[in-house]
Formats: C-alpha cells, structure tokens, sequence
C-alpha cells in the first residue's frame, strides 16, 4: 500500500460557462477549500480536478478550445493514480465523443459515446427538471458511500450520456426513458444531476469524492 | 420518478421577503438570508427569489443577497425581476442563481427569450406569466401586474416555449393572495398546450391545493410564499400529505 501522503487540492475548471461558487460553496460547506481557475500550471497540480458547467456544448467546446484547456483535462485525467476527476451536468457530456446538441459538436471523447436529446415522442415535458431518484448499479464505488438506493437528486437537462459500454453506467434514472445518471471508469467519476443542488445526498456525495 | 416541486417564493422589496395581497402593499416577513436557509432545511425543492419592485422602479436585482443565499443554501434557486438583457442574466448567473425568471422583458423583446436560451441554455431561463382574466379572457399583464398587454396567455405560453423558454412560472393574478386556491382551470390550459415544466403560482393556502394543482392543474411544481413565511404549515407537512395521496414528492 501507498503510504506516501498528498496534500489534497480540489481544482474547478474555469471555462467561462456558468457559475463555478456554487461548486466551490458546496465543498466549503463541507469543510474542503478548492480552486475555481482556468490556469493549466493549478490544473496539473489538482489531486481532484472538477469540470462543471451549464449551458451549450458547443460553446462549452469552443471555451475550452479558447482557453487552452482541452490538453490539461485530457492529461489530468489520464493521471489515474493522482487525480480524482468529477464531472457535472455538462461536464459529464463534455467526456464524451459527440453530441447532438445544436447539431452534431464534437466532445473531448475521454469516454466512448454521445450525448443525446431526450425523445420528445416518448417524454412530455423536457428539460428533465427537478428531482429524480437514482438506480445505483454500484454500490461499491467511493462515490455512493453512504448514499441510498433511490435518493434524490436534482437534475437540470435536456440531453443525457449514452456510453458505449453500459459497463460504465454507475447510476441510471428513469424519467419515461432509463438513462444514465452516472458514470464510473478509473479515477472519472461523472454525474448529469447537480451534487451541489442535491441538498444532504449531494453534499455526502461530494464529500466521498474528496474522501 | 420525478418529484412534484414546491418552491417557497421569497418576494424581495428593499432588501426584506415581502407579500403582497393581489400585488398590493405588503408585510415584513423575515430576513431572505435566515429564511431561504430554513426552507432549505424545511425540504424545498427549490426557491423563487423575485425582487418585485425592480422593474417598476428600474432597480437592479440585488446581486449581493443572491450571492449571500448562494453561500448558505443547496437547492437550486431561481431570480427575477428587472431583468432586461443578456447581461443582467450573465451577472445573475455568476452571482449565484440557477434560473433567471424573465416577464416584462420578455413580452417588449421576444427575442431575448432565444437569444437568452441560446447563450445560457433553456433549462436556465424560466418565463414568468403574469395572468388576470379580464372579461372571460385570460391576459397577460407586465410591470409587476400593472399593465395589460392583452396578449392572450395561451397565446403567449406557446411562444415562450416555441422560442426555448425551459419553464414557465404562471401566476393566476385572480387568485393570488387570496387564499383560494390555485388557478386550477387556467394551470391546467397552459400545461396542455407547451411541452415544458408549469410552475403554478397565487392563491395557495392548504395541501390540498397543492394535490389539486398537480392532479388536475397537471402542473409540474407550485410555488406559494404567505402560507410558508408565517408558518401557517411548512413544507415536509405537504409533502407527507401528497405522498398519502400517491403523489410523488422528495421526501
């Protein structure tokens, strides 16, 4: 076992989409300080990188491009044995190779898949708003520690994550279609719901993936 | 499944939560800070926070007290009054608040409503409707419920929607503040015709109001604000009684 101690540093990507303090009051909540920066020299240096991020996926796309950040994310990322990486809402889309939003965008395709529309033949009312609650397929992960099958969370979306290998799926939500709520591959754990807006199950969700 | 919201409304008038009856003069019920924190403790789904002076009197909306409950709550909450462009949008957003409501900007400048959707996202822009049946018809009123547009709300509703509006927020002016009930006829007809969440507003005053708008008014969440301020009930009581009655709620 490792014994070596790392300081912790929790980094959220700063790319221009969104706001980033209510990421950064929920760890403060929780008693973590963190970083909001789009600073590649802070990026290498996090041990937890976050991408949050609300809005387009196109022009999410284009703000990382502007800022230099695609490389720093993909090679934080690729650091499984030092990094935690978390992604939010439209920083779980952005893992993936494509999506349709706003005609077909290309993503950082860290994960195998695209990112879809909900089906408006099938599903009523979108944007999917407001609190659903979650099937946990793995319950064994840090991240769900403490957290019970079918808690709510809040979800903000209108398009959803859908991976290549379902393997990956730790989550998934049934909101008239089942999609995936949550993904799990190595150090990448990402959620399309809001843990900073979930109340008490997002907070200790957080809190496990600083843990 | 989806859990039926209910969202406490923390109307804001100098800085103090305010309500009025029929959108008249009001009285003080607390500090916005102190309360939206009890509300998030109380299981609120989310908060509306409207500054209802700000368009009457062109002030902006009160960008430090977002920033404050930001710091102290963790629900989505929702801003508006007084939002006239992109920016004040861009501000709201950054300072903290996870939907921007828009009314009387939306009506003068349809097209901020895309424009807004398109920079922000749909699910970040909620359209508030401001609804007074005059003559058996139902009007869209702007200006905090000052002035009658006479544009049909039905009409209206499905514009909003067709231009990426991602919520509408539709309050019955008839009902509001009086303590009646929600407009359940009118909740129901604007449901029926957009494709996006209807948050029923005015006229809330027991759990079975709110049973009836989501039932039959097939809104997706209620919002009331009198009933919660003055802890006549409080939130986790509703949401015990709807669940007896097979309604879906976060619990």
């Amino acid at each position: 076992m490792n014994m070596i101690s790392k300081a912790l540093k929790i980094v959220i990507v700063d790319y221009g989409m969104g706001n980033l303090n209510n990421v950064k009051n929920s760890f403060n909540k929780i008693g973590f300080d963190s970083t909001i920066t789009h600073d590649f020299h802070e990026i290498e240096k996090a041990t937890h990188l976050v991408l949050p991020g609300v809005g387009g996926f196109k022009d999410a796309m284009k703000e990382l491009k502007n800022k230099d950040l695609i490389q720093p994310i993909k090679d934080a990322v690729s650091n499984h044995n030092f990094v935690s990486f978390l992604g939010i809402c439209l920083g779980m889309q952005l893992l993936f190779e494509h999506s349709e939003e706003f005609g077909n965008a290309e993503g950082l395709g860290i994960l195998k898949g695209k990112v879809i529309k909900f089906d408006s033949d099938i599903v009523p009312i979108i944007p999917h708003v407001g609190w659903n609650d979650i099937n946990i397929k793995k319950n064994r992960i840090k991240e769900f520690q403490n957290i019970e099958n079918n808690s709510f969370f809040y979800f903000l979306h209108s398009y959803y994550c859908k991976p290549d290998d379902d393997t990956i799926t730790a989550a998934s939500c049934s909101y008239y279609e089942t999609f995936t709520a949550c993904v799990k591959k190595d150090n990448i754990f990402a959620c399309q719901f809001h843990p900073e807006k979930s109340h008490d199950a997002g907070l200790a969700l957080l809190k496990n993936f600083v843990s | 499944m989806l859990a039926k919201r209910i969202i406490p409304c923390l109307d804001i008038k100098d800085n103090k939560v305010v309500k009025g009856i029929n959108f008249e003069s009001v009285k003080s019920a607390g500090d916005p800070v102190e309360l939206a924190v009890s509300y998030n403790d109380d299981l609120a789904d989310e908060l509306m926070f409207l500054d209802i002076t700000a368009s009457f009197e062109k002030r902006k909306t009160l960008i430090e007290l977002v920033k404050e409950i930001s710091k102290n709550i963790f629900i989505p909450f929702s801003v508006g009054g007084g939002i006239s462009d992109i920016n004040d949008i861009r501000n709201l957003l950054n300072s903290g608040a996870d939907k921007i409501s828009i009314n009387t900007s939306a009506v003068l400048n349809p097209d901020l409503i895309d424009e807004a959707a398109k920079k922000f996202g749909s699910s970040t822009i909620i359209i508030a409707l401001d609804v007074k049946n005059i003559d058996g018809r139902y009007c869209v009123f702007t200006h905090g419920g000052r002035k009658n547009t006479n544009i049909d709300a039905i009409v209206w509703s499905k514009e909003v929607y067709n231009r990426g509006a991602g919520e509408i927020l539709l309050t019955s002016m008839d009902m509001d503040g009086t303590k009646k009930g929600y407009d359940i006829k009118l909740t129901n007809l604007v449901a029926q015709n957009v494709k996006i969440p209807v948050i029923a507003s005015g006229g809330a005053s027991c759990a079975e109001d709110f049973e009836n708008v989501f039932n039959e008014g097939l809104a997706s969440a209620a919002l009331a604000a009198s009933i919660f301020h003055y802890k006549e009930t409080n939130i986790t009581a509703i949401k015990n009684y709807l669940r007896t009655k097979g309604i879906d709620v976060r619990i």
